[in-house]
């Protein structure tokens, strides 16, 4: 038996969150390309942000607003060049209440 | 722009940088901490546990207005499969002492805690301030720092890197390389709240005493990972992580695990009713001695998770943190004494009294742990928990089967699953390992 949970959604749980977005700015880009890697595709399921996405041409795409600056996804595809990443601009992106 | 020369420059206020700056400023060196937060602790996340030793050390009397939420007297492990979990239980009153061994802790009020203490001795300490990039003289030697608040140079004599396990800037100077994905677990964590009271009866606590659950098993599906879940005064701490390439290869979502977690027989009348107020993510590093990368060059060393110090084993972190943030205070404050540059050979001072102290140590002792747990997570995460609930389960249940026959069928599931030969094994590699 495995415990049932239906898939999160990933929205409520940063909803909870606070955030300073540098709108226009965005601190992650994934480079245009035909086909994902398995790592880049894999971010869509990995990325606890939910921040990446497959779109119906079967490329990924992101939307960084709820990033929590793991660096996850800069483990997995900054060293092949498919993403670029950088930090926020000083006090811009997640601010932790808690931590 | 910043026209002072600093004695020293300490990017980062989390654990190693707060007890870095703190230890220089209150020698008595002139200290620029700089921080992208908005605060310090703004972009940090721990389970958390804090352990008073290493702290003490930096500030004695810390209990007296540090905000600490309770100090542990009793702590579970659990190896869980989808219905049960095996435990193990310590509880002791001899942790209800006048200065206790471990607290909980709410990382964004402890930091921002310490970053008080590190003005208070004398540092300069900028927040929303994103260091750019290390600067260097033309013979390679770290000489300061840009940000994006600055225009140009902020210079110092030595610059501590204390940037957490995802330290952008020693990564691109090509000081260390960049964690892989099998070094690095990546944790999300929720803050469950809930009144004191109720905390206190569903743990059997009383006053500031919390107790902490470590668990490992099926909930990780496989993949090399632990669960936890802390007391706080008014809020659970919990959380779950695995080694980013398990999450890679197998495609899994920290978010489900997690909720699978929460959803857990055994965890949610722990947190029923409560209110989340938070959900975050953070990297841990869990590469230990084998991933520890060059501490020390010219002009600069480097601390804490940056430097991959951690130990996965008994999650360990910002003790490791602070302490390698004093050590390389000390360190310089002594080169600085001596009135020579801090130079790649004077800075290896640093080095040494690492490797004397408990970090470099215990990371030694449990060098081939994250290798072994990794190769092995099928069955160390997955089989051996179900393994043992069957044979807890095997042992309780009273069926009218003879007990000679239970211990057979214990037996006989355990060889099954794993052959004599792969159990032996794994027993002999876990006891070298753990040696
Ligand atoms: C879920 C989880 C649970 C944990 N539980 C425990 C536990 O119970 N007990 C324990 O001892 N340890 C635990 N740890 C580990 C512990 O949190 C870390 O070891 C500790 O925080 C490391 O401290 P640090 O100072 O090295 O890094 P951090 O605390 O990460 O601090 C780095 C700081 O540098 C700043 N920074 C980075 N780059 C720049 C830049 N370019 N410019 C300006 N500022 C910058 C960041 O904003 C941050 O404030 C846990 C970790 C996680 C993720
Ligand atoms: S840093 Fe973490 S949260 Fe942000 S996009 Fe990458 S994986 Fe997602």
């Amino acid at each position: 038996m495995t415990i049932a949970v239906t898939e999160p959604r990933v929205e409520d749980k940063l909803y909870q969150n606070r955030y300073l977005v540098d709108a226009g700015r965005p601190h992650i880009k994934v480079r245009p390309h035909v086909t994902p890697s398995a790592n880049l595709l894999a971010l869509t399921r990995v990325c606890p942000a939910k921040c990446y996405e497959e779109n119906d041409k079967g490329q990924v795409e992101i939307t960084a607003d709820g990033c929590m600056e793991c660096g996850t996804c800069r483990v997995l595809c900054e060293a092949s060049g498919e993403i670029e990443w950088n930090y926020p601009r000083g006090g811009f992106g997640v601010l932790f209440k808690f931590g | 722009m910043i026209e002072e020369k600093f004695d020293a420059i300490v990017i980062g206020a989390g654990m190693s940088g707060n007890a870095a700056a703190y230890t220089m400023a209150s020698r008595g060196m002139k200290v620029l901490q700089l921080e992208r937060g908005e605060y310090p602790g703004s972009k940090n996340v721990q389970g958390a546990i804090m352990y008073a030793d290493m702290l003490e050390k930096i500030i004695p009397d810390f209990r007296d207005d540090a905000p600490l939420e309770r100090h542990l007297v009793e702590q579970r492990f659990w190896m869980m499969d989808d219905t049960s979990h095996t435990g193990m239980h310590y509880r002791s009153d001899d942790f209800n002492e006048a200065k206790p061994n471990r607290y909980t802790i709410i990382r964004a009020q402890f930091d921002k805690w310490f970053s008080r203490k590190v003005r208070a001795a004398g540092a300069t300490v900028l927040c929303e301030t994103t260091v750019t990039e290390l600067a260097h003289d033309t013979s390679g030697k770290v000489i300061g720092v840009r940000t994006d608040r600055t225009g140009g140079v902020i210079f110092a004599d030595v610059v501590v890197l204390a940037e957490g396990v995802n330290g952008l800037l020693g990564t691109r100077a090509e000081l260390r390389e960049m964690p892989k994905p099998e070094t690095v677990a990546l944790a999300v964590k929720e803050m469950h709240f809930l009144p004191e009271e109720v905390i206190d009866q569903r743990f059997g606590l009383k006053g500031d005493e919390g107790c902490v659950i470590e668990a490992a098993g099926t909930i990780s599906r496989g993949m090399t990972g632990l669960a936890f879940l802390y007391t706080n005064k008014e809020s659970i701490s919990l959380g779950i992580g695995c080694l980013v390439s398990d999450f890679a290869a197998k495609m899994e979502s920290p978010y489900v695990l997690l909720d699978m977690f929460k959803n857990h027989p055994s965890v949610r009348p722990l947190i029923k009713g409560s209110e989340v107020k938070e959900y975050a993510a953070h990297l841990i590093p869990e590469g230990g001695y084998k991933a520890i990368p060059q501490l020390f060059g010219d002009g600069w060393v480097v601390v804490g998770d940056a430097a991959q110090l951690n130990n996965a084993v008994h999650r360990e972190g910002s003790n490791l943190a602070m302490t390698s943030g004093r050590i390389a205070g000390e360190a310089i404050f002594q080169v600085k004494s001596r009135r020579d540059p801090m130079t790649r050979e004077n800075l290896a001072l640093y080095k040494t009294m690492l490797d004397n102290s408990f970090i470099v140590k215990d990371l030694k002792k449990y060098k081939d742990m994250p290798a072994l747990l990794h190769t092995n997570s099928q069955h160390f995460f997955k089989t051996y928990p179900q393994l043992m609930s069957q044979a807890a389960q095997n042992f309780m249940r009273v069926d009218g089967t003879p007990k000679i026959d239970k211990e057979k069928a214990t037996t006989a599931a355990f060889i099954r699953a794993r052959s004599r030969w792969g159990l032996v094994s794994d027993a002999v590699r876990l006891a070298f390992a753990w040696r």
